[in-house]
């Protein structure tokens, strides 16, 4: 039960994506039929869930959601921005609902009455109709079958002596599917019944018509049953019968003990087509065969009759039929896009697990090719080919793993125009949000760990980017302004961007807040840039300069150093009256990478390859010194900052020279070149990343470790942040003064 | 290593070594296994107790140098034959690198005295308790106190 | 004799729910996502029942019974059909489409195998 609870919460977040995106067509103007269906389709489904998982708040707001999108539907309604901008509000807050059933926790109370009220608003004038009338009632969901002994009829107040019913179907109760023969089952279950069969109405044989309804029937009912009990055996063949429900005594038929049994053939047959074998017409003597003095319902289905297991591979062809259908199926409707994909769920331990077995495999990998090496194989052609296949092979198996673990970013984005939406609506400002890539498929972690970060980077935006519409109008924009969050696959990374076209970084008023806050000197000297960046600085962002909304305590430095925790970076750029970019580029993956091997001051090290442009052998020629203490490296686009590894990460002094050296030219995020020298390159291969985070912590220009063929640890590097520390120290002040 | 660790009720089992010359103890409950030492790899910015790390089978492992952390002096010679004790401390697995280990020791919870005061000296605050047992005195080291506080800082 | 029983629905919840119910009371559950799907399922089955809902995409509930209709070897097949609404109207349209019974949500386990024993045994 608790599975099927879990994948209903599952069903809903696939549902609510597709509301989502239902509505996203509503709102660029795209209706047809088919989306307005499809978003009420995905209400409607969340409600139905919820009504047998007992989820009553959330039955009760879907339901309201679910009526309202049925008067668009039905065209009483008709796709304006109000209603809209309704449906989205109403999204959110069905997620909100959604997620407390799931977490048990309280949902947003005031937020729900107010959408109601909106809701309302929007269906008035049919307004008068409750859900908690009798017309929905959520009733928990019970799967022991136990009905206590009472079949129904609690209320009814006759007192329960017995009935005599009299049944004649019409002939349109065999068209409708019904068969009087599993109803008198039925009414059988309720107590002792004697039956006799009414031929009064037999015509001769000559007259008989095949189709028409002859037979009747009366049944002597000993059972301290309700009449409304009674009712609902009948219920669905109301209209289709003449039905006569009394007491006994009252029935004028002086009922034989012994009845009539049912004359062979009379019984019409109209499912002889599909083969069910006809069965004999109840009579007195079949009464008692219902064995169980239970009610019907709990009859034959008791917990107390061990319960015959459907036979599995009947069951599990049925659903491969399913899949293989759904294959060419539609694509329409959210659950049914979902498996139309032939997807199977899958715990993520087990991934994980999966993942990490292939990255031992990638080790070892590593580890025999090493040993071949070492065993002076490595001319032999069958060795040789034999090791590349496995190579190949390894990193094939990576991939596809790593595929496994990706997904669409497209859930994230959407959240965050949930953030828009309220965000905007809080300090008045009209902010549309324009999305892109949402099908780049990113590593599932990275996705989870981004939405804190991408939370306040579009809070941010929308506080301090998007100006007011009066303000917008004055600079000659449009009244709305626009965040664009964008994600796309570039050089082996995933780059996400959010920008707005708002005003622009104050840049004036961000210095002054850093000198304020005594973060700058007074009299640095910065570029726009620099300024810019001052943004991320720890300290910067406090309570005072924040509004509400993107207050709370989390500066940019935060959004910082969880992107770089996840072996990200974010970059900033802005134009002032134009508006502001963030930049964030994340490893696809945070299990491997593709790294080049480097000794430096007998330390071997990884750097990620994804930053390097090149390398080069380090000359005189190309040596410059700047100041006393650094040095630069003339390269042919122009002259580089040169950073020496072993300095910066403390392993050594600078060196007398550099010349012999080897340095890797590295393009930052910021689009700066710089040069990192290292003593020697040892080999280009694919990493597994290792995290130090959870069993040392963080460490300044370190992004993870890794661990090479020999079973040594070796560190991969995060050039930026090392570079953003650096202290750029590649000359030593007294070999300066020997030297001068 | 035993499960009965604490068969006995009232006592604990105790792993004792050596480090700087000094008898030290932990409670087994919290040794996962010990290793003769391998080269460990270096890790910047770290304090200069902190020797590196070492992969334990596919696993980074921060290796402590125990006699640094204590402010003893290292035994001559140490370096080449150190040990490693690989012990859980909350949900963490360190490595601490001693001179040597000696044995396991059942001693009675009544026998554990707590450190006296005796002003602020280094390593003092890493000891939980005292006991004396075949006339020598053994330390029983303060897990908790001896990692290094920088990893949770600097995260 | 176990009642085999096509259950149709595009909630996969509610195909599951169902499933859950019908195998907790001996019967054998067959599952379609939505009417057109239920039709191709059909055609290597013999039910005993069918339950199916009315919202679903391509092929409706309505238009999914009103093909079993008329299709011979489904004419007397009961059909139950899940409603969220127990208004009268509703249960009419079901029945001029052709369907046997009703089952209205929230969706009940006992409901839904008394219904299914009134009308298929």
């Amino acid at each position: 039960m608790m599975e099927m609870r879990a994948s209903f919460f599952v069903e809903c977040e696939e549902l609510l994506e597709a509301l989502q995106d239902g509505l996203a067509t509503l709102e660029a103007g795209e209706e047809d039929n088919e989306t307005v269906n499809v978003v009420f389709r995905a209400v409607h489904s969340i409600k139905g869930g919820a009504g047998a998982f007992a989820l009553h708040d959330l039955v009760r707001f879907a339901h309201r959601f679910e009526t309202m999108l049925d008067e668009l539907r039905s065209g009483v309604l008709s796709v304006e921005p109000g209603l809209v901008r309704l449906s989205f509000s109403c999204a959110d807050v069905l997620a909100d609902l959604v997620r407390a059933a799931r977490d048990g926790t309280e949902p947003p109370f005031e937020r729900i009455d107010q959408t109601m009220e909106a809701l309302d608003e929007m269906i008035a004038g049919e307004g008068e109709e409750e859900v908690t009338s009798a017309d929905f009632q959520p009733v928990g969901l019970s799967f022991d079958f136990d009905l206590g002994g009472d079949a129904g009829g609690a209320g009814d107040s006759a007192p329960p002596v017995g009935h005599v019913i009299t049944f004649r179907p019409a002939a349109a109760l065999y068209a409708s599917g019904n068969e009087p023969r599993f109803i008198l089952k039925a009414l059988a279950a309720l107590g002792p019944v004697r039956v006799k069969v009414l031929t009064d109405d037999l015509p001769t044989l000559d007259s008989l018509e095949p189709e028409a309804s002859l037979i009747a029937w009366r049944v002597h009912l000993d059972a301290d049953v309700s009449e409304a009990a009674v009712r609902e055996v009948f219920e669905f063949v109301e209209g289709l019968c003449d039905l006569v429900i009394e007491r006994p005594g009252d029935a004028g038929d002086a009922a034989a003990p012994g009845t009539t049994p049912a004359l062979p053939g009379t019984h019409p047959v109209t499912k002889a087509t599909w083969g069910l074998p006809p069965a004999p017409v109840p009579t007195a003597s079949a009464a008692p065969a219902p064995q169980p003095t239970r009610p019907a319902a709990s009859g034959p289905a008791a917990s107390g009759r061990p319960a015959e297991p459907a036979p599995p591979a009947r069951a599990s062809a049925a659903e491969k039929s399913a899949d293989k259908s759904a294959d060419k199926g539609g694509d329409k409707g959210a659950s049914a896009a979902v498996e139309a994909k032939g997807t199977i769920r899958v715990d993520i331990d087990r991934i994980d697990r999966l993942v990490n077995l292939v990255g031992e495999l990638v080790i070892n990998q590593a580890m025999l090719a090493e040993s071949v090496q070492d065993a002076g194989l490595t001319g032999h052609p069958n060795v040789e080919s034999g090791l590349n296949e496995f190579m190949q092979l390894t990193r094939d198996i990576q991939e596809s793993v790593m595929l496994i673990r990706a997904q669409p970013i497209k859930s994230l984005f959407q959240r965050m125009g949930r953030i828009v939406r309220e965000a905007s609506s809080m300090v008045g400002k009209e902010v549309h949000l324009r999305t892109e890539g949402e099908a780049t498929e990113v590593d599932k972690t990275v996705i989870e760990r981004l939405a804190d970060p991408l939370t306040h980077m579009i809070r941010n935006a929308v506080d301090h980017g998007i100006e007011r519409p009066d303000g917008r109008i004055a600079s000659g924009k449009s009244r709305t302004g626009e965040i664009r969050l964008t994600a796309m696959h570039r050089s082996g990374r995933v780059l996400i961007e959010v920008s707005d076209d708002g005003a622009g970084i104050n840049r004036p008023k961000v210095l002054a807040k850093a000198i304020e806050r005594g973060l700058i000197d007074a009299d640095a000297q910065l570029t726009d840039s620099d300024i810019d960046n001052l943004l991320f600085l720890p300290g910067f962002s406090t309570a005072d300069t924040v509004s509400d909304l993107s207050g709370r305590g989390v500066g940019m430095d935060v959004v910082r150093s969880s992107i770089q925790a996840l072996g990200g970076r974010v970059t900033i750029q802005s134009e002032p009256g134009k508006g502001t970019n963030f930049s964030i580029s994340l490893p696809l993956t945070l299990a491997v990478l593709d790294g080049m091997v480097v000794r430096v001051a007998g330390q071997t090290l990884v750097v990620p390859l994804s930053v390097i442009e090149e390398t080069m052998s380090l000359t005189s020629e190309g040596l410059a010194s700047l100041g006393s203490e650094s040095q630069v490296l003339r390269v042919r686009q122009g002259v580089v900052p040169l950073y020496d590894l072993g300095v910066e990460l403390n392993y050594r002094d600078p060196l007398d020279t550099y010349v012999g050296r080897i340095a890797l030219l590295v393009t930052l995020e910021d689009g700066r070149s710089v040069a990192i020298a290292v003593d020697k390159i040892e080999d280009q291969r694919q990493v597994v990343i290792k995290g130090l985070h959870s069993s040392y912590g963080r460490i300044p220009g370190i992004a993870a470790a890794t661990i090479l063929g020999n079973g040594q640890i070796a560190l991969i590097l995060d050039i930026g942040d090392l570079v953003s520390r650096a202290r750029g120290v590649t000359r030593l002040r007294d070999t300066l003064s020997l030297a001068g | 290593m035993t499960d009965t660790a604490r068969s006995t009720k009232g006592s604990i089992e105790l792993l004792s070594f050596t480090v700087g010359g000094e008898d030290y103890s932990v409670d087994i409950m919290s040794v996962r296994e010990i290793r003769s030492g391998t080269t460990a790899t270096a890790l910047p910015h770290a304090p200069d107790y902190v020797r590196g790390v070492i992969n334990l089978r596919g696993n980074v492992l921060p290796i402590l140098d125990l006699a640094v952390r204590l402010g003893l002096p290292h035994a001559p010679g140490a370096d080449a034959r150190h040990v490693i004790i690989v012990v859980d401390v909350g949900n963490r697995t360190v490595g601490l690198m001693v001179d040597a280990v000696s044995d396991i020791l059942t001693a009675a919870q009544d026998d554990l005295q707590p450190p006296p005061d005796v002003g602020t000296g280094g390593g003092q605050g890493h000891v939980s308790a005292l006991f004396v047992m075949n006339d020598r005195l053994y330390r029983v080291l303060d897990l908790g106190s001896v990692l290094p506080a920088i990893a949770l800082d600097a995260a | 004799m176990s009642l085999e029983v096509l259950a149709v629905d595009d909630s996969r919840t509610m195909r599951d729910l169902i499933a859950h119910t019908l195998r907790g009371a001996g019967m054998t559950p067959h599952l379609a996502e939505d009417g057109q799907h239920g039709l191709e399922v059909l055609e290597g089955l013999q039910p005993d029942a069918i339950i199916t809902d009315i919202n679903m995409p391509r092929l409706d509930g309505f238009g999914f019974i009103e093909a079993l209709r008329a299709d011979p070897r489904w004419r007397g097949l009961p059909i139950l059909v899940l409603t969220t609404e127990s208004a009268p109207e509703l249960k009419q349209r079901a029945r001029a489409a052709g369907a046997t019974g009703w089952i209205v949500k929230p969706f009940d386990a006992e409901k839904l195998v008394k219904a299914l024993q009134m009308v298929a045994g």
